[in-house]
């Protein structure tokens, strides 16, 4: 099945919403793009929107949280991440609102449209700020168990999904989801594969395509992006040898991190695959994967050319 | 305490508290703390219903202090009130881990959300205020901003959703000193026609001397009768009012007493409190 995450994300809002009155979805005049249009029209008294103004989406969504409400922020990931961190680090990550911050179209999805419209420092942006717990669900069915454990946490959370319909990485009614624990696709011991949001079916793929060649992946989904699940990481250094694959930059995202931790704790060869520290070239989403190798066939070439050395 | 006198009588103690404060700490933004006071004092002591007791109780006011460098004077307020011990903010306040940080910490009873950085205080309290809306409370939502604070764009994002959704149960101060760390307001960023500005917005709009307790006392009242509009109350105050030296002087933002300067500034402040008596 291809269903895009928003739109998962979407229907367990729906679903909740009729009983959780509690639950506020604030979009920015994203509600189409964010696959919110069936709940602004069927639960008109649990939305609100406030134009295009990313930061008061933000303030306003922490003082909906500060008076009990399940406040949900809906905005492309390239303005809520970037034009909003100052409301992000202080109304909802240092005043601890309950706040979900929902980036949409995140990463390079908006494609040919440009920098602008890219969310590829958003990792790096809102990470380092303390308090802030970064999530990037792989597809629906994670999604959708992500959305309900969120729902119930009431601790800040910023979620990245993209654009565009993404096939199932899982399987239906045997997806093993545990909040905050990275989960294993694939053991293996020749190498692991750690990759995050949708570049995850991709890691899935190469590690297939590494097994028909007798090459044993290990296949981790980080969708915890942080809190980072420290012990896969450490399980995935064992193997020796590590490929990072995110739709992010260079700097400061998944591959930094993994790397912040294992040469702290069990140093190991580590290959960042991201997006380059440069405005990406033109094109649409699945092009700019292409162009810069982040697809299953140069994850392959990656891990085969590791393991030579 | 309902009396305009009583209420001048608290905002003198609170001055006296919060200019000891400042002097034990050897910091702090002394000139807005002093400007803001009689907002302040009024809220606390007459037009909010709140109280340590029940410092969550989900139908209590809400108030958020945007200019969250005045810190000094809502904490004195908070511990004359019994949110907290008054020796252990005197003895700690911005000292190696103290729970007293040099602005509003929400850890800290009594306060509602963390402030500091400009421009926050009135969208935050917009979700404050639709929240209340949503639930059919009474609750009122009110926020003290700074006027060198108005050149932050973030301030108009809030104040353009307050009129949209006809915030009436939402009540910003303006504290108009005219005085930023810089200089005026006029010569660092102009804040020409405000009055009209709001009322662009769609706001209910009242401009009082905000140093005159009778006048703020009034201009609260009227706000609270407000029907389908946000008031914002542009209280045109003095930068370190109430103490001679201090008063109108931008360099009073945050420095700090020395001995002689602080033993005048409670003479003086002790004298007005016998007057008041």
């Amino acid at each position: 099945m291809s269903v895009a995450n928003k739109q998962a994300i979407c229907n367990v809002l729906m679903k909740r919403a009729k009983t959780d009155k509690d639950i506020v979805v604030l979009c920015s005049d994203s509600r189409g793009s964010g696959s919110m249009v069936d709940f602004a029209e069927k639960y008109p008294e649990q939305f609100v929107e406030v134009g295009i103004a990313e930061q008061n989406l933000v303030s306003i969504a922490a003082g909906l949280a500060a008076c009990g409400k399940k406040a949900i922020a809906v905005s492309p990931a390239c303005f809520l991440s970037t034009r909003s961190m100052e409301q992000i680090k202080v109304d909802v990550a240092y005043s601890r609102t309950n706040v979900m911050l929902l980036g949409i179209s995140g990463g390079v999805s908006y494609g040919a449209l440009g920098m602008t419209h890219h969310s590829t420092s958003d990792i790096a942006a809102l990470g380092s700020i303390p308090g802030m717990r970064l999530y990037l669900p792989s597809d629906r069915l994670q999604a959708e168990k992500l959305t309900e454990a969120l729902l119930e946490d009431g601790e800040p959370a910023y979620v990245r999904v993209g654009r565009n319909a993404v096939e199932d990485v899982y399987e239906e009614d045997a997806l093993p989801f545990e909040m905050n624990k990275a989960t294993v696709l694939r053991e293996g011991q020749d190498l692991a594969i750690i990759a995050c949001g949708e570049m995850v079916l991709a890691a899935k793929r190469a590690g297939q395509a590494l097994e028909k060649q007798g090459i044993h992946a290990k296949v981790i989904d980080m969708y915890c992006v942080k809190p980072m699940d420290e012990e896969a990481v450490m399980g995935a250094a064992r193997t020796g040898r590590i490929i990072t694959v995110e739709e992010h930059s260079f700097y400061g995202g998944l591959g930094s991190m993994v790397c912040q931790l294992t040469a702290a704790k069990s140093p190991c060869k580590v290959v960042n695959l991201t997006l380059p520290d440069t405005p990406v070239i033109t094109g649409s989403s699945r092009e700019i994967f292409d162009h810069y190798g982040l697809n299953a066939e140069h994850i392959v070439r990656v891990a085969k050319r590791m393991l030579e050395k | 305490m309902n009396t305009v006198k009583d209420l001048e009588r608290k905002a003198c103690e609170i001055r006296m508290d919060t200019i000891k404060l400042v002097y034990t700490a050897g910091c702090g933004h002394i000139g807005g703390d002093m400007s803001e006071t009689e907002a302040l004092v009024a809220l606390y002591y007459k037009y909010m219903n709140c109280n340590p007791d029940r410092a969550d109780d989900p139908d209590r006011d809400r108030f958020i202090l945007s200019k969250g460098h005045s810190v000094e004077t809502l904490y004195c307020i908070l511990a004359d009130k019994g949110y907290f011990d008054r020796e252990e903010l005197m003895s700690t306040y911005c000292r190696y881990e103290s729970r007293f940080i040099g602005h509003p910490n929400n850890k800290i009873p009594g306060v509602e959300m963390n402030s500091g950085s400009l421009g926050h205080g009135l969208p935050v309290a917009v979700g404050m205020a639709l929240a209340g809306k949503m639930d059919r409370k009474d609750y009122r939502v009110y926020t003290v901003m700074g006027d060198g604070e108005l050149a932050e764009g973030s301030v108009w994002e809030g104040a353009m959703a307050a009129g949209h959704y006809k915030l009436d149960n939402l009540c910003a101060i303006v504290d108009r000193n005219r005085l930023q760390i810089s200089g005026t307001t006029e010569e660092v960023m102009s804040q020409r026609n405000l009055e009209e500005r709001f009322m662009s917005f769609g706001w209910n709009v009242l401009s009082v001397q905000g140093n005159h307790m009778a006048s703020i006392d009034g201009a609260l009242a009227v706000a609270g009768e407000s029907v389908g509009r946000p008031t914002v109350i542009i209280a045109n105050t003095v930068k370190g009012w109430g103490v001679s030296f201090m008063e109108d002087n931008a360099s009073w933002h945050h420095k700090v007493f020395n001995g002689e300067q602080y033993e005048q500034a409670m003479a003086e402040l002790q004298d007005r409190r016998a007057k008041l008596l």
